[in-house]
């Protein structure tokens, strides 16, 4: 069973990016110089086959360089790094969607990859007919479609669709057939990128399960997420990718503490220099820590004003997936909190009660302004944490982003009984909820 | 379908769903070690593409449903293009320009039969070209031989081309005209028709990926083609000293191919022509495929 199924040896993966150059040109001779040049190197790419790079300066960015690692079967590996760390363009070179540029990997047996849900479907076709494209796009094969055919339609719960134009479908019917193609997949190995980060809360229970028992099977899984509590449950080991580097291989339960530890950058934000003309602007924001266990998260921003005024501060909260969920503010709501600046640069703590945020990482956005009058300065998602709460006395578990069940957790009980039957409904109801 | 069938819990995962899928498959897939490495010269490349078949099968089956899904008139368009051509063709070159048939086959035949040929290569041409740029969410995102969807793209042409030929049929009736036993030969000039077409739809499909100036180029290659092919007059009309010369359109050796085992032996196959159309088919082919398969692992990083 420890047989190596994956074994990358120096691998690299470089684009060309064109940049402008910085100098002015201000006589046209210059100007038709370098359009002249640009074509000719353009005309000579073409003709030996070779991307055409705009702007004269042509540099080569490694998105992978020297990526070394071995796996063996059976492994459930998750991959984690930052946005641009080369996650994906790793799984893209496994699946042999891309070449590498540099090194080698040998691959024993069937890839399948899962880089999106969905992939070739065809709104003209009906359910039916895309269960089997797409099940052939994702590598089944015509028999185990067909095997699998009516389990796929009763997970996603289209049997009367069946016969109807996709085009038709409501968008959840959409992606739960394709949830339910992709679920039945079973390579020998699967590479996974971010798909468990949509769907909801009973897809992704399922996927999980059903990813535990491939691996189980010895079928080997890598997974892309940014969904820590999933890769946790899920992986047994895990590979921390930073700048296209491997940074570290180990169990998965060290991986994510060094990579909590390592996380140096995502909970600091400066800005570079000011684009715009604007009375107050946001120098830096940073995060006491990356993750946070009380619900209180603690931020300094440090604002540089140019006149003495009342303005407000707002803290934005988003998912995983970047959509807001949740927004604190400074005397947003009432100008009497607004806080009181001078010129010069002043560093605000600020406190946000996270109350009954759900367990996952978010981004935060800040932006100064003074209500209905004016805009000074915004930051999007500049830094990131991860909520980690312990459980609270009195309940079983606390709620996961992961879920997609929703981002709070309301309290709920039952306030008055009618009768037997519809009590036994409620408190199931209430299981599922808490 | 699937509705009399018991229903299973939904919540529960099954373990053991996973367990019949990996007996099935040969252990020789199984085992099979891909090594990825810069520039490598893949030397299972055409044994990879057999192991795709089936999503070649399906993928060619999608673009000819959604072909005929999406139109009103569905199969009546592969009707009505052809034979307005040929009357067209007819009354132009036949009637106005008093152009000679071949031999004593009525020219409407003459002209439908060459036509046959011609929309096979121009709808292979055209369709397979802008294949890859249509599929570019599939090059993205899977992983399969690229090689499959110009040529899957190709079999749309190949339904249509299978209503055209009934209708000459059709046409021949009612002109009361029979071809000979040298109909045998058909299936092979179609697929000489493909081959010629690919080769320069295989090229221009890679260079589409990469220059998307290429679209372009094909609604002029087909249109100009129209003119310079015996499509509407018979090659006969050629100088015998420009004949050879005017076989290097690989169109031209695959129309009079077509002529000669349609029309009752009307046509007389001139040889050295035809085996220089030959020549430059296969001169085309090699090249597009040389192109797109040195070119087709950047597809996903350039598309």
């Amino acid at each position: 069973m420890s047989e190596t199924v994956i074994r990358a040896e120096g691998l690299g993966k470089s684009y060309l990016i064109g940049h402008q150059s910085e100098e002015r040109y201000t006589a046209l001779r210059d100007v038709i110089a370098r359009s002249t040049k640009n074509l000719v190197r353009s005309a000579i790419d073409m003709a030996r086959g070779r991307q055409i790079i705009v702007g004269d300066k042509v540099e080569e960015f490694w998105a992978l360089q020297n990526v070394s690692f071995e796996i063996k079967r059976g492994d459930v590996v998750g991959i984690i790094g930052r946005n641009g760390a080369g996650k994906s363009t790793l799984l893209k070179v496994l699946s042999r969607i891309t070449e590498p540029t540099a090194g080698r990997v040998e691959i024993k047996g069937r890839v399948a990859s899962l880089l999106e849900v969905g992939t070739g479907f065809h709104p003209e076709l009906t359910g039916r007919e895309n269960i089997y494209l797409n099940g052939a796009i994702l590598g089944m094969s015509r028999a185990e479609i067909k095997r699998k055919f009516d389990e796929i339609v009763d997970f996603a719960g289209v049997e009367t669709f069946l016969d109807t134009p996709v085009k038709r479908y409501s968008s959840g019917m959409h992606v739960r057939l394709a949830f339910a193609v992709a679920a039945h997949l079973e390579p020998e190995i699967l590479v996974i990128d971010e798909v468990l980060a949509v769907g909801d809360a009973e897809f992704q229970k399922k996927c999980l399960g059903k990813m535990e028992s491939v691996a189980g099977d010895g079928r080997t899984v890598l997974l892309v997420s940014h969904n820590q509590s999933s890769i946790r449950a899920v992986c047994k080991s895990g590979i921390i990718l930073d700048a296209g580097k491997v940074d570290y291989i180990g169990p998965v339960a060290e991986t994510l503490d060094r990579y909590h530890s390592a996380a140096i950058g995502r909970t600091a934000y400066v800005a570079r220099r000011a684009d715009e003309e604007t009375d107050h602007r946001i120098r830096s924001v940073s995060l006491e820590s990356e993750v946070v266990s009380a619900p209180k998260l603690e931020l300094n921003a440090v604002i540089e004003s140019r006149t003495q005024d009342a303005v407000i501060i707002n803290v934005r909260v988003l998912d995983a997936l970047g959509t807001p969920v949740a927004m604190a503010s400074v005397g947003g709501f009432s100008m009497s909190q607004a806080v009181k600046t001078t010129p010069g640069v002043s560093r605000f703590q600020i406190e946000v009660d996270l109350g009954e945020l759900a367990t996952g990482s978010y981004a935060v956005s800040i932006d100064v302004e003074r209500p209905y009058a004016m805009f000074y300065d915004d930051v999007e998602r500049c830094v990131e944490f991860v909520y980690e709460p312990a459980v609270p006395q009195g309940r079983d578990r606390v709620l996961l982003q992961s879920w997609q069940t929703g981002c709070f957790l309301l309290p709920a009980k039952v306030v008055e009984i009618e009768d037997q039957a519809a009590s036994a409904d409620n408190a199931d109801e209430l299981e599922m909820g808490s | 379908m699937s509705i009399s069938l018991p229903r299973r819990s939904r919540t529960s995962a099954d373990p053991t769903q996973s367990e019949n899928a990996a007996g099935e498959l040969p252990p020789a897939a199984r085992d099979r070690v891909i090594v990825l490495e810069p520039r490598r010269a893949e030397r299972n490349y055409w044994l990879d593409l057999l192991h795709y078949r089936e999503l070649f099968a399906i993928l060619a089956w999608r673009d000819v449903s959604v072909r005929y899904k999406q139109t009103v008139v569905g199969i009546a368009w592969a009707v009505i293009r052809p034979f307005l051509t040929m009357v067209v063709f007819t009354i132009v070159f036949g009637s106005l320009a008093q152009l000679p048939s071949d031999g004593n086959a009525p020219y409407a035949v003459m002209v439908f039969a060459g036509m046959l040929p011609w929309f096979l290569f121009s709808t292979i041409l055209s369709e397979s070209s802008n294949s890859l740029v249509d599929n570019s969410e599939l090059i993205s995102k899977v992983y399969f031989p690229r090689l499959i969807i110009p040529v899957a793209a190709g079999v749309v042409a190949l339904v249509d081309f299978a209503i055209t030929l009934i209708i000459l049929f059709g046409v021949m009736a009612w002109f009361g005209f029979m071809p000979n036993w040298q109909i045998i030969f058909l299936p092979f000039f179609v697929v000489l028709a493909v081959l010629a077409s690919l080769g320069p739809a295989l090229y221009i499909a890679a260079l589409n990926v990469q220059y998307r100036d290429f679209r372009y180029i094909i609604p002029f290659i087909v249109q100009f083609g129209l003119y310079v092919s015996p499509v509407g007059f018979s090659s006969s009309v050629v100088p015998e000293e420009w004949r050879l010369l005017y076989s290097l359109n690989p169109v031209v050796g695959v129309i009079d191919g077509f002529r000669w085992c349609l029309l009752a032996g009307e046509t007389k196959l001139y040889l050295p022509g035809f085996l220089g159309s030959l020549v430059v088919v296969a001169l085309f082919l090699w090249l597009g495929i040389r192109h797109f398969r040195k070119t087709e692992k950047a597809f996903a990083d350039v598309i």
